[in-house]
């Protein structure tokens, strides 16, 4: 059995009643993601209470993912245990709010795990707001396998970020990416998917063949990517839990690559070369039945739906360089939205549908930036040598993407930036890592 | 002082073999054509010998060079076209394996597309010069195979480049 689905029939969750008498006045814990305040958020995050022996080692351990989960935002800071004047030592012993008052924490998550016989492991939190003196929100329980308890944590991490800011949450999350070894002109690349931390780093495919630039469905089961295993590039569709691959067949010897999802799952589309030409093409995955969507001399090619999959925004070098364009996703005529200097390329829309995050290439370096649908509000992320290959995190808060150094001895690594261009954060891989594709919010 | 000797001994085999073997598959082919000297003569496959492949690759020379974000072939990439499909003439046994190249400024997508488009105007001209169809076949590896690896126009003017791969078996398809 597959870690996800092992997982997904064993999670739960449920209300815990509150024990404290909500406060009457307007509960001041809030972050607003459109206008975040610049100070991070004092955090106060005790270890958990371990309710029976064998909770020990889990006790402290996802406490410690829940507060790594949010600092990492950049929205929160953790302040140090050595500081508290009280502890939190039962789950249901009331707050005192003075206490944590003094100390200027803002907010206050408690918890305790309980070790079942069977391998379970049941967690229940609490988040205060200290300001106003009263819960935020009601107690939730959620349980899983022991094998599970990562997920557990960053579910309860979620749950805390979603109520101080109103807005869904990423951190049970994965992502696959390309690991790459060795020296620029003999890499080795291979397919490996992680949990959006880098936690349960699991390889996908051997390094014998090159590959790239992976990308999830719209459910985080399967993975699209580009692979050299037949001696010219070719997308394959890989199903995650049994590591089984297959070609997307049929090409008549045409180059393919730049796969992506349709938002159904079901569609895919892509980009396939003939005779120098590369334009672009949807397969549906049920029936085989192709489509063609451009029939320029010019390249055309990054494709990526809208999330209602009714618009398709990708590349073409049609005004003689690199641009992006918006076309229907049945094809047609496209107008283009990318009018700055420079290059774009690698556009992707995001899940919440308002923004397109591209590459951009101007005067000898790159950046990772956003702009609205419609080309307005362009806004540069990042700047390096080599920062390529956009990929939004499940709530559209952040992106993550490569960012590669110069020189022989360069090496390709995985960052994180939030869209407001805060929180540039090398994200943690075993080694080196390229085109990052984030997952869903796992189930 | 003895492992010294070891490593020298390997050292000698090694660079024997690499002279002996087809350059590897990006067209890392050592520059050396002093294979086979105090030989007295033509050593068949060496590149001395004008049917073998290293003759092809270092004396017809296998490689075209592109400007940036271009795939328009230059006098001297046509010139060196002309001489790849004089030897395929003279060497109908042999199918060519064309490679596009880009160097590492472009996004990895853009670049495949456009070692697609480069790998395609090397084959149109092998064509044009008389080399049949069925013979050439093209591959774009983009920016994943660079020979060169500094990060300045001195190695990406190499890196933009096509590779032209002779071999009895390479597929046609």
């Amino acid at each position: 059995m597959t870690y996800m689905s092992r997982i997904i029939t064993r999670l739960f969750a449920f209300l815990i009643l509150a024990v404290t008498v909500s406060a009457a006045h307007a509960e001041r814990l809030v972050i607003d993601l459109s206008n975040p305040r610049v100070e991070p958020v004092p955090l106060a995050v005790p270890s958990f209470v371990a309710e029976n022996s064998a909770a020990n080692e889990y006790a402290q351990q996802i406490a410690q993912v829940v507060a790594a989960d949010l600092v990492g935002t950049g929205l929160f800071r953790q302040v140090s245990q050595d500081a508290f004047i009280s502890n939190i030592t039962s789950f249901e012993a009331p707050v005192q709010y003075a206490d944590w008052r003094a100390i200027n924490v803002e907010g206050l998550i408690s918890g305790a795990v309980t070790v079942t016989d069977d391998g379970g492991v049941n967690v229940k939190f609490r988040v205060y707001d200290i300001a106003t003196g009263a819960e935020l929100g009601s107690g939730l329980q959620l349980g899983g396998t022991t094998g599970s308890w990562r997920r557990l944590a960053h579910k309860v991490a979620d749950t805390v970020y979603s109520r101080i800011t109103g807005e869904g949450a990423y951190f049970d999350s994965r992502v696959v990416y390309v690991s790459e070894a060795g020296p620029k002109d003999n890499r080795r690349k291979r397919l490996a998917v992680m949990d959006y931390d880098g936690a349960n780093l699991q390889y996908l495919t051997d390094s014998s063949d090159i590959v790239l630039a992976p990308r999830f469905s719209p459910t985080g089961d399967r993975v699209l990517y580009t692979s050299y295993e037949t001696g010219t590039p070719q997308v394959f569709l890989l199903d995650v839990g049994s590591v089984q691959r297959r070609a997307l067949g049929g090409q008549d010897g045409a180059m393919t690559f730049a796969p992506r999802f349709g938002p159904n799952g079901n569609t895919v589309v892509f980009s396939s070369s003939t005779g120098g030409n590369t334009d672009i093409f949807t397969v549906d995955l049920r029936t085989g039945a192709r489509a063609r969507l451009t029939s320029s001399p010019s390249i055309e090619t990054s494709p990526s739906f809208s999330p209602d999959g009714s618009q398709i925004v990708f590349e073409s070098d049609r005004s003689g360089s690199p641009q992006l364009y918006v076309m229907s996703a049945s094809g047609g005529e496209a107008r283009r939205i990318s009018f700055g200097n420079g290059r774009y390329g690698t556009p992707v829309w995001s899940p919440r549908g308002d923004l397109v995050a591209f590459t951009k290439q101007n005067d000898g370096r790159f950046h990772i930036g956003v702009m609205r649908t419609d080309g307005s509000e362009e806004r540069l992320l990042t700047v390096s040598f080599l920062d390529e290959g956009p990929t939004w995190s499940p709530n559209g808060r952040v992106i993550m993407f490569m960012r590669e150094t110069s020189g022989a001895e360069g090496q390709a690594s995985l960052y994180s930036v939030d869209i407001s261009g805060r929180n540039l954060r090398r994200v943690n891989t075993e080694g080196s890592g390229s085109d990052p594709a984030w997952s869903p919010l796992l189930p | 002082m003895m492992n010294m000797k070891k490593t020298a001994a390997l050292l000698l085999v090694a660079g024997a073999l690499s002279a002996c073997s087809n350059a590897d598959r990006f067209g890392n082919g050592g520059n050396g054509g002093t294979n086979g000297a105090g030989n007295g003569g033509i050593v068949a496959g060496s590149v001395n010998d004008p049917h073998s492949v290293a003759y092809f690759q270092q004396t017809v020379g296998d490689r075209v060079l592109f400007l940036v974000n271009q795939s328009t072939l230059t006098d001297q990439g046509r010139s060196v076209l002309a001489g790849q499909a004089q030897w395929l003439s003279q060497n109908p046994e042999y199918t060519a394996r064309v490679e596009g190249h880009a160097d590492e400024q472009g996004t990895r997508e853009y670049n495949l597309a456009l070692g697609a488009r480069r790998a395609n105007a090397v084959s149109e001209y092998l064509v044009s010069q008389g080399v049949s169809s069925a013979r050439v076949n093209t591959v774009s590896f983009g920016k994943e195979r660079p020979i060169e690896i500094c990060s300045s126009e001195s190695c990406y003017s190499q890196n933009r480049r096509s590779v032209t791969v002779v071999g009895a078996g390479i597929p046609t398809s």
